[in-house]
C-alpha cells in the first residue's frame, strides 16, 4: 500500500519541523539569541574538550573525617564522665572506636545510659530520620570496660553531609576566582566534580581548594619553651605547631580555641598602614567579638597564635584589648597569598580535606582545532555517503539523503532540547551515525528490490519492502541501542557524550528512515506513477 | 538507473564452504591474541594506568624532542615518554604514576608547567590518580561484560537459543580480534577504546541480526531445505545490504580518520578495523557456526550427538 494520509503527512512534517527548529538557536549569534523567548534559547552545551577548560575531580577525605569523629567522641566521653563524677582510666582509641575503663564497675548503670545518649539518630536525606538507626553503638563488659564504636551508616551519613557542605564552600571559593559559569556537582558518594570552562591553568584553583582553611585564634603556651616541649613532652592542653613560613620554626600553642573562623563575617586583603605590607583584615560577628574582647582583655602582654590548618600564620603580642570586633592578620604575605587567604576565610572552612583524584585540562586552542576538525569530518562523511547513496539508488538514494540530513538535524535539535553536552567523541558519534543511519534505508530498498524482482508490482513491492524490513530494523537498532545505553551508564565525561549522540541517533533513525522515507516515496509515486524501480 | 552495484543480484556464492578455512583462521588468530595478551599486554593509557599526559605545542613552531626529553627526565618523576605528536610543533609527554597517592600527581603538572611553560603552549593536561584509574578499569570491564549479557538476553528473547549463541560467538570473536588490533599495534588503550569496543559490539550484532532475521524467515518458508543451503541463501540475499552499509560506515569513518584530528584518530582507526572484522565474522563465523549449533529447534533430537563413552 502506498497511501500516505494527509493527517499523517502533516504530523510527520510537524514533528520534523519542530525538531529542526530546535537547532536554530545554535546557529544565531548570542545577541540575537538573547532576544528570543526563553524556551527558544536552549542550545547544545560544548564540552570542556571543545571549548577548553579544566575538569577537576575532588574526593572528601573520609579517613580524616573518621579520625576527627573519634577525637571529638573522646572529648565528649571525657567531659561527660567528669560532669557525672564517674571515675575512669585509660580513655583511648581501640580499633575503630573509643574505649574507656571505669574505676568502679558499679558505675556502669549510671554511665551507660548517659553515654548512650551521645548516639545521634542518622538523618537520611531520602527517608527522613533513618528508621531509628544511630551513628554510635555502645557496648560494655561486666568489669567496667565500655566501647563506643561509630557505625558504618553513621560514617557514611557524615561523609554525605560533608560532601554537601563542601560543595557549598567549593562553590563560594570558585566564585571568588571570578571565572565564568563553573559547574560544581556531586559525583558518587564522596566526590565533587568541578568544571571551569576557559580555565587554562588550574593551579590557583587547586591551591585554594586544597586547603581546609580552619582558622583558630589560640593562646601561645608560655609555661615552657618550645625546645623544652619538643625534648620532653608538651603539656596535655597544648600542642606543638609549625609556622607557615618556616617549618623548622615551632610554636607551643594551647589546644583551647579562643575564637574560630566560624565567627568571622568578613575578611578582606589590604595593606598595613605602617609598613605597607599585605595583610588580611577581618571582622567577627557579635559572639566572636565578645569572646575576642574578653580573651584579649585578660591576656594583655601575652602572645596569641593565629592558626590556619594546624600551622601558625603569626603569633603577635596582645598590646591592648581588642574590643571592636575586627582585627588584622599580618604574616609576611604576598599580595596573592593575602588575597587567597581572604577568599578562604570568607568562604568558610571545609569539613574535611579535599584531594584532587583526577584532573583534565584542555587549552582553548586545542578545543577550537577539535571543533574545526570534527565539523570537517562530519561534512566530508556526509558528502561521501550522499554521493554513494545517490549513485546506488538514484531517486531513492536522494530520498534517503534527505532523510539523512534531517536525521542529523534531529539529533542536534534533541541535544539542544535536552541541553546535552557535545564532546569530541560526540562528534565522532554523529559521523558514525551518518554511516549507519542509511542502514535502515538500505534494508528497506534492498527488500523492495527483491520483492519487485520476485514478481510483485511496484506498489505492493514497496509496501512489502517497508513492512518486511521493519522487524529487521527494530532488531538491528535495538541491539545497537542496548550497547549504547550501557555505554551511557558506564561511561564518564566525553564517552558519555558519545553514547548520548548514539542513542539519539538510533531513536531518530527509526523516525526518519521509516516514516519520512515512506512519506517521500509515496509522494514520488503519486507524481511519477512509475512502472519500474529507479534502481 | 543504478550507477553503482557493489554486489551482483541473485548471487549464489557458497559461503558455507569456506567455513573450515575461516574457522581455522579465526581460531588461530584468537589463540595468537590470547597469547599476546599474556606476553605483550595492552598499552594502557593513563585512564587505566594512572599518571599524567600532556600535549605541548611549541610556540616557536618546531618542538625539540631531545631537549624536552632530557628536561622531563631531569624533573625526577621517573621515565618520561616524549613523542612527536601531530606535526612538527606538537609533543606528547607521558609521566608515570607517582608514589605517594593522589596528591603526589599534582606536583608533576606544576613542575612541568614551570619547566616548559615559556617555550610551549599546554594544549592538554590530564592527570588520573591511582584510585580513579582502578575504578575506570572496573567500569570498563563491567561495561563490556554487561553489554554482552544484555544483548544475549535480548537475542534469546527475540530469536531461538541457538541463534543467540551464534550471535554471541560472533560478537566475542569481534571483541577479541579488535583487542588483537590493540595488541599488535600497541595503540593506546583508554576510555575511548572501551567506547569503540562497545560500539563494535553493537555493530557486530547489527550485522549478525540482519542475516539471522533472514535465516529465521527462510526457515519458515523452506521447511525442508538443507541447513547449509539455507544459510548460504540467507547470506546471499542480505549481501547487497551488507556491502552497502559496510561501505557507508567505512566511508564516514574514513572521513574521521582523515579530517577528525589526532584526538579522535585512534578511535576512528579502531572502528574502521572493527567494521571489517564485524562484516567478516557475520558471514564467515557466526552464520556458519549455526551449522554446529543447530538451526531448527529440536535439531539436537533429530541428530543426537554420540553419547560420551563411559568407563
Amino acid at each position: 500500500m502506498l497511501h500516505y494520509s494527509r493527517t499523517k503527512t502533516l504530523l510527520t512534517l510537524l514533528i520534523v519541523g519542530l525538531g529542526l527548529l530546535l537547532v536554530v538557536p545554535n546557529l544565531v549569534s548570542p545577541e540575537v539569541r538573547a532576544k528570543l523567548p526563553s524556551w527558544a534559547q536552549r542550545t547544545i552545551v560544548l564540552g570542556l574538550d571543545l571549548q577548553g577548560g579544566s575538569h577537576i575531580l575532588l574526593e572528601v577525605d573520609g579517613n580524616a573525617l573518621r579520625a576527627e569523629r573519634l577525637e571529638s567522641l573522646r572529648d565528649q566521653v571525657r567531659t561527660l564522665l567528669r560532669d557525672e563524677r564517674i571515675g575512669y582510666s585509660g580513655l583511648g582509641n581501640a580499633g575503630n572506636g573509643v574505649q574507656v575503663r571505669l574505676r568502679e564497675a558499679t558505675d556502669l548503670d549510671r554511665a551507660l545510659p548517659k553515654l548512650r545518649e551521645l548516639a545521634q539518630p542518622i538523618s537520611n536525606s531520602l527517608f527522613g530520620t533513618g528508621g531509628g538507626a544511630r551513628d554510635l553503638t555502645v557496648t560494655s563488659t561486666p568489669d567496667g570496660i565500655i566501647t563506643l564504636t561509630p557505625t558504618e551508616e553513621g560514617a557514611n551519613a557524615r561523609i554525605r553531609s560533608a560532601v554537601d557542605q563542601s560543595i557549598e564552600i567549593v562553590r563560594r571559593r570558585v566564585d571568588e576566582l571570578g571565572t565564568t559559569e563553573p559547574s560544581i556537582q556531586r559525583q558518587g558518594a564522596d566526590r565533587i566534580l568541578v568544571q571551569v570552562p576557559g580555565l587554562q591553568d588550574p593551579q590557583q584553583l587547586k591551591n585554594i581548594l586544597g586547603q581546609t582553611a580552619k582558622l583558630t585564634f589560640r593562646m601561645v603556651d608560655m609555661s615552657m619553651t618550645v625546645d623544652q616541649a619538643v625534648l620532653s613532652r608538651p603539656p596535655p592542653e597544648s600542642e606543638i605547631l609549625p609556622s607557615t613560613e618556616d617549618p623548622n620554626q615551632k610554636f607551643l600553642v594551647e589546644k583551647r580555641v579562643l575564637v574560630s573562623g566560624e565567627d568571622l563575617i568578613d575578611a578582606q586583603p589590604g595593606f598595613d598602614q605602617r609598613n605597607n605590607e599585605p595583610i588580611v583584615s577581618f571582622r567577627f560577628n557579635s559572639n566572636g567579638a565578645r569572646r575576642f574582647a574578653t580573651a584579649t582583655t585578660q591576656n594583655v602582654g601575652k602572645p596569641f597564635a593565629i592558626v590556619l590548618d594546624n600551622k601558625v600564620i603569626s603569633a603577635p603580642r596582645i598590646n591592648e584589648p581588642i574590643t571592636g570586633g575586627s582585627g588584622q592578620i599580618s604574616g609576611q604575605f604576598t599580595v596573592e597569598s593575602a588575597n587567597n587567604l581572604a577568599i578562604l576565610l570568607r568562604a568558610g572552612a571545609l569539613p574535611a580535606p579535599l584531594t584532587v583524584v583526577e584532573e583534565r585540562t584542555v587549552g582553548p586552542g586545542l578545543g577550537r582545532d577539535s571543533i574545526e576538525a570534527g565539523t570537517k569530518a562530519t561534512i566530508y562523511a556526509a558528502i561521501f555517503v550522499i554521493i554513494f547513496m545517490f549513485a546506488t539508488y538514484g531517486v531513492f538514494g536522494f530520498i534517503a539523503n534527505i532523510a539523512l540530513i534531517i536525521h542529523v538535524g534531529l539529533i542536534l535539535g534533541l541535544m539542544s532540547l535536552l541541553g546535552a553536552t557535545m564532546t569530541l567523541p560526540g562528534i565522532a558519534g554523529i559521523v558514525l551515525t551518518i554511516g549507519t543511519a542509511v542502514d535502515s534505508n538500505v534494508l528497506i530498498y534492498e527488500r523492495i528490490r527483491e520483492e519487485f524482482h520476485g514478481g510483485r508490482n511496484i506498489v505492493t513491492a514497496i509496501g512489502a519492502g517497508f513492512d518486511r524490513a521493519f522487524a529487521t530494523i527494530i532488531d538491528s537498532n535495538s541491539t545497537m541501542g542496548i550497547a549504547a545505553v550501557i555505554l551511557f551508564l558506564m561511561g564518564s565525561g566525553p564517552v558519555k557524550g558519545f553514547a548520548v549522540v548514539f542513542i539519539l541517533g538510533i531513536l531518530t533513525t527509526v523516525i526518519t528512515a521509516v516514516t519520512m522515507t515512506r512519506m517521500m516515496i509515496a509522494l514520488w509515486y503519486r507524481w511519477t506513477r512509475a512502472k519500474t524501480l529507479p534502481f | 538507473m543504478r550507477l553503482l552495484r557493489l554486489w551482483p543480484e541473485n548471487s549464489q556464492v557458497r559461503f558455507m564452504r569456506w567455513r573450515s578455512v575461516s574457522f581455522a583462521f579465526s581460531a588461530i588468530m584468537s589463540l595468537v591474541i590470547v597469547g599476546l595478551f599474556f606476553t605483550h599486554g595492552l598499552n594502557f593509557g593513563i585512564d587505566f594506568k594512572g599518571g599524567t599526559l600532556m600535549e605541548l605545542q611549541a610556540k616557536s613552531g618546531t618542538a625539540d624532542v631531545a631537549s624536552v626529553r632530557e628536561h622531563a627526565n631531569a624533573l625526577g618523576f621517573g621515565e618520561t615518554e616524549v613523542q612527536e605528536f601531530g606535526g612538527a610543533a606538537g609533543l606528547s609527554l607521558r609521566f608515570p604514576i607517582q608514589e605517594g597517592g593522589e596528591a603526589a600527581q599534582s606536583a608533576v603538572v606544576s613542575k612541568a608547567r614551570e619547566a616548559f611553560g615559556e617555550a610551549y603552549e599546554f594544549r592538554r593536561v590530564e592527570t588520573v590518580g591511582p584510585r580513579v584509574s582502578g575504578e575506570l578499569v572496573q567500569a570498563g570491564t563491567v561495561g563490556v561484560v554487561l553489554s554482552l549479557v544484555a544483548v544475549l538476553a535480548y537475542l534469546w528473547f527475540r530469536f531461538e537459543r541457538n541463534l543467540a549463541m551464534g550471535a554471541l560467538i560472533g560478537t566475542l570473536h569481534d571483541v577479541l580480534l579488535t583487542c588483537g588490533f590493540f595488541l599488535v599495534t600497541q595503540f593506546e588503550f583508554n576510555m575511548t577504546s572501551i567506547a569503540a569496543i562497545l560500539t563494535i559490539v553493537g555493530y557486530s550484532l547489527n550485522e549478525t541480526v540482519v542475516v539471522f532475521d533472514r535465516t529465521r524467515e527462510l526457515l519458515r518458508r523452506y521447511k525442508t531445505m538443507p541447513d547449509i543451503e539455507l544459510l548460504d541463501l540467507s547470506i546471499n540475499t542480505t549481501m547487497a545490504r551488507t556491502a552497502i552499509t559496510s561501505m557507508t560506515t567505512f566511508l564516514s569513518l574514513l572521513a574521521l580518520v582523515w579530517f577528525g584530528g589526532e584526538a579522535i584518530e585512534g578511535f576512528a582507526i579502531v572502528m574502521l578495523i572493527g567494521i571489517v572484522i564485524c562484516t567478516y565474522s557475520a558471514i564467515f563465523v557466526s552464520t556458519p557456526s549455526l551449522i554446529y549449533l543447530g538451526l531448527r529447534q529440536g535439531a539436537f533430537q533429530n541428530n543426537p550427538a554420540p553419547a560420551p563413552a563411559r568407563p
